[in-house]
Order: C-alpha cells, then structure tokens, then sequence
C-alpha cells in the first residue's frame, strides 16, 4: 500500500509547480531578447558602427515617429497613411467575410456547388496576388477600387477553404440529433453547421489577414499615392531611412496587433474549441 | 395497440450485396420498453436509425400513428451514445433546442426546459457549459432534451455504452424512473445483457448474418423496479439470474452456430 501513496504525494506538488515556472521563463526569455535586440541597435548606432544612413539610431527613429504623427510625410500624417491602409484591409476583410463564408459553406455542403467553386478558388489561390495585380490595375484603374479587390482576393480563398473544411468536419451525430428536433435545412445550417465551422472559420480568417496584410503593404510599394507601404517605399527613394525602418516597425506591429487580436476573438467566441466535449 | 409499428423490414447499405436487416417484424406500444439486445454486426443501430428515419428500408413498412414514417421529425426523440449536444449552448438552452427549432417563445422554452432538468435531477446545471459535464451528466441532458420536445416515441441508441459501470446502473435507474413518470414508449439498443433485463417490458434478441430476431420475451424486472423495489434486490433475484443466462447463452448458441455455418 505504501509504495502507492509515496508517489501520489510526491508527485503531485512539483507536477503543478513546474508548468507554472516554465511559462512564466519563456515569456521572460522573448521579452530579454527584444530588450537586448534595441540594446544591440543602439550600441552600434551610438559608436558610429554603422552609418545613420543606414541604420539610424533608436531615438532618431522615435523623433522622426513624433514628427510623423505631428506634421507628416509626403503630405500626409503617419496617422492618415495608417488610415488608408487600415480602411483598405478592413474593406478588403469586410467583403471577404461576408462572401467567403456563403461560399465556404455551398462548398461543403452542395455537391454540385463543390463541383464548380472549388477548382476555380484551388485554381487562383496558389497564384502570388501581386502576380495578378497588373490585370487588376488594366481592368479597375489604380484607385482604392483595384487594391481592395487585391486584397479582397487574397483573404477570400483561405476563408472559404476553411470554412468547407469546417462544414465539411461537422459532426454527423450533432446533424442527427437537430433533425430528430425537427430542425429544417435552413436552421441546420444557422444552428449546427455554422457554430461548428466558426473555429475554422476564425482561423481562416487569421490566415487570410497575415496574407491580406502583407499583399496590401507590397501593393502600396509598387501603386498607391497613400499608405504605410507608400511611405515606406517614398522615403527609401529619398534614403530617408529612419522613415524607412519607423515604417517596417509600423507594419510589423500592426500585424502583431491583428494577430493577437484576432486570437483574443477566438477565445472568446468559441471558448469550447478544444475542449475535450 | 401498437403505437410504432414495423412489419418486415429489410436493410442494406448501398453498393453491398448483404442485407444487415431481414424481416424484421415488431411493434412498439404505449407503455413498452423495447430493449433490441444483440452483439456487434447484429444491425441494432441500423435498426435504430431506420426507425429515426435517419436511413431508408429497402424493404418493409414502418409507421407511426398508421402514418408512414419518412425521414428523422421530432416525433420520434433520439438520445445518442455520444451525447451529440452542442457545446456553444449552455445546459438549458441544449434542453430547450427542439423547443427553438419549432419556434417556441424563450420564456416558454426556458420553463419547460427546467422542467426537464428537474425530471433528470440536474436542476442547479442550467448555466454549465456542455464541456463541464461528465458523461452521466451529458446523457442526462441528451434524455431531457429529447423529452422536452414531447416525442411520440423515445429511441435510444446505447445510451450508457460510453459510461462507467456505476454510473451505468444510476441511468437505468434513472431511465426507469423518467420511463414511469412521463409514460413515454422508449426503443433502446444495447449489447449489455444485464441492462436489457434490468429494463426491459420487452426483449428482442437480434443475431448478425444478416440483422434477424431469434428470441422475444416479456419481462417485469423494470416494472418491479418502478413499482418501488431495490435494483439491488431484483438483480440478485434467482429469476434474474435465470433470464440473463438464458438470454447469453441463446447469444452463445447463435455464434456457435454461425461459426459452424463458416466453417461448413
């Protein structure tokens, strides 16, 4: 008897202690290194290392950021080059959302709107966006219209994939169990088949915007007269390079946020995600 | 008078040349308990589902009321093995999802619903989430719901297989007891001898190669239960004992025979 209880007691404490420890370390160990990475930076630039033509300094790039968001580049604000982008992607996902989902379901549902839809979306879907783009630009001009038709394109394929995936996974026995409620097709779709394909769905939606994101800033840097790829792209011609890097951290960070942003909305809507049900 | 009633069905999966059901004949009436009793492969849960209207026969007739029966509705309520609740819901809105499906106000809904969860001794769980539940708990509000939707018939397709064994014995309980008072006629499948006994006012034994009833009984144990004995008490019972071995050893003189037949 004893030499079952030994381990029980032993066990039990360092197994709760331990995870606790190691998480709490690994997000200690990201937070030193991007202390150090700016410490790094800032060493090389203060020494004269490296040239501020190609590196500028830590706090030129939080000046010049000030100045940005205060008086402007090339017309506009930082805050306004922020808003062209923004509003694109949230037009381009706006769009994306409404169709995509319609769509990612008839493909998981109807045999025959599987037949048509799915070898046109596999069919475009490899094809790099910028690739595209110039057909784009020839048909719609370069105004607004033909960058959130870009990025439109670029978030609509891996959200109707995902949702198919989702609808396709649905479990058959949750199926069963409403039409045994008497529910119609219709309200299968609305209270089965879409709360079950909404994780696919949300991640289809993370992955559609990492890739409308870095569609739309490539797009700015080859057609746009606004945006934070414009500024970026503008500055470089004029090797104003602490524009430059105050750019790519820009974009970076707004990718961040929309990543963990999005994750957060994940949680939240489909908590049971994961659960062992 | 029978309420369910099936006159010789016939079952077969598209593409495959064996039947899994043959002439299946019975009738299910308003104060039964049917227990179909049968081993893997014997086309219980084919049974089931024909009868939910989730498959359709190849041959045979199986109606309802006199009305044939055409596709799953809510009048035939089924519990499944592995609960199929939906996890976005909370406990009381799964018991009142039929409800919902059919348009029923919220207020309305919510009561019955609570209702229900009474008769399955969950009240005080209205607001868990499904994945809070243990597998006794989950099966208690697949029971609640089905019933919340007022079914003619209750079809339940093994519903404790996925239980412990004392948490088993607590839901035939249970299902005695809900089966008592709300007077609901239930079809239930299992591969457990014992719970079949235990529950059933009438037994088919169903033997595979393809899916037929070799055995019918009529028993009390369920009723002796309800009517307010120990289940302790009836299943130590000599006439319990005696039931269930000959009920297991007609299963074992079935195999026996369908191993000499391969053979042969």
């Amino acid at each position: 008897m004893s030499s079952y209880e030994i381990p029980a007691v032993t066990v039990k404490p360092s197994s709760t202690v331990i995870p606790v420890r190691r998480s709490l370390s690994t997000r200690w160990i990201s937070v030193l290194t991007l202390v150090a990475l700016v410490i790094l930076w800032w060493a090389v630039t203060a020494t004269g290392m490296i040239e501020p033509l190609f590196l500028p300094p830590p706090s030129a790039v939080l000046q010049k950021g000030w100045l940005l968001a205060t008086s402007g580049y090339m017309d506009s604000t930082l805050w306004q080059h922020l808003g062209a982008s923004l509003s694109r992607i949230g037009l381009g996902l706006g769009f994306a959302v409404l169709t995509a989902v319609p769509v990612g379901i008839a493909i998981g549902h109807n045999r025959i709107a599987r037949g048509i839809l799915d070898p046109l979306i596999e069919f475009y879907r490899p094809i790099p966006p910028l690739a595209y783009l110039p057909l784009i630009v020839i048909w719609c001009g370069i105004g607004e219209l033909s960058k959130v038709l870009l990025i439109y394109l670029a978030i609509f394929a891996p959200i109707a994939i995902a949702t198919a995936t989702g609808v396709r996974t649905v479990d058959p026995a949750k199926l069963r169990a409403a039409q045994s409620l008497g529910a119609t097709r219709a309200q299968l779709i609305r209270h089965v088949i879409l709360p079950s394909a909404l994780p696919d769905i949300l991640t289809g939606v993370r992955i559609g915007l990492g890739v409308g994101w870095s569609t739309l800033v490539a797009a700015e840097l080859i057609a746009a007269t606004s945006g934070l790829g414009f500024m970026v792209q503008s500055a470089a011609q004029f090797l104003v390079t602490d524009v430059v890097v105050l750019g790519i951290l820009v974009i970076a960070l707004i990718a961040f946020a929309m990543e963990m942003g999005l994750r957060a909305l994940q949680r939240k809507l489909v908590p049971w995600h994961g659960q062992a049900h | 008078m029978a309420l369910l009633q099936l006159e010789r069905i016939s079952a077969q999966y598209p593409g495959s040349p064996e039947p899994v059901l043959a002439d299946i004949s019975l009738s299910l009436g308003p104060q039964q308990l049917l227990v179909a009793l049968g081993p893997s492969g014997s086309g219980k849960t084919s049974l089931l589902n024909l009868i939910a209207g989730f498959v359709e026969p190849s041959a045979g007739r199986i109606a309802l009321d006199g009305v044939p029966v055409k596709g799953p509705s809510a009048e035939r309520g089924v519990v499944f093995q592995d609960d199929a609740l939906l996890p976005w819901q909370d406990v009381l809105a799964n018991v009142g999802f039929g409800l919902e499906l059919a348009g029923v106000p919220r207020d309305k809904r919510e009561t019955r619903a609570k209702e229900m969860l009474a008769l399955v001794d969950l009240t005080g769980f209205e607001n868990r989430r499904i994945w809070q539940l243990s597998g006794g708990q989950k099966q208690r509000v697949g029971l609640a719901r089905a019933l919340a939707a007022d079914p003619r018939v209750l079809l339940m397709d093994e519903p404790f297989g996925a239980l412990d064994a004392f948490t088993r014995e607590q839901m035939q309980e249970l299902l005695l007891q809900v089966w008592r008072r709300t007077a609901k006629p239930v079809f239930l499948i299992t591969h457990d001898i014992e719970e079949a006994v235990f529950l059933a006012t009438d037994l088919i034994l169903l033997a595979p190669n393809p899916g037929q009833i070799v055995e019918r009984l009529s028993l009390d144990f369920g009723q002796r239960y309800a009517a307010g004995e120990s289940a302790r008490a009836i299943k130590s019972d000599p006439r319990f004992i005696e039931t269930r071995e000959h009920v297991l050893a007609k299963v074992f003189s079935q195999r026996s025979a369908a191993q000499r037949q391969e053979r042969a």
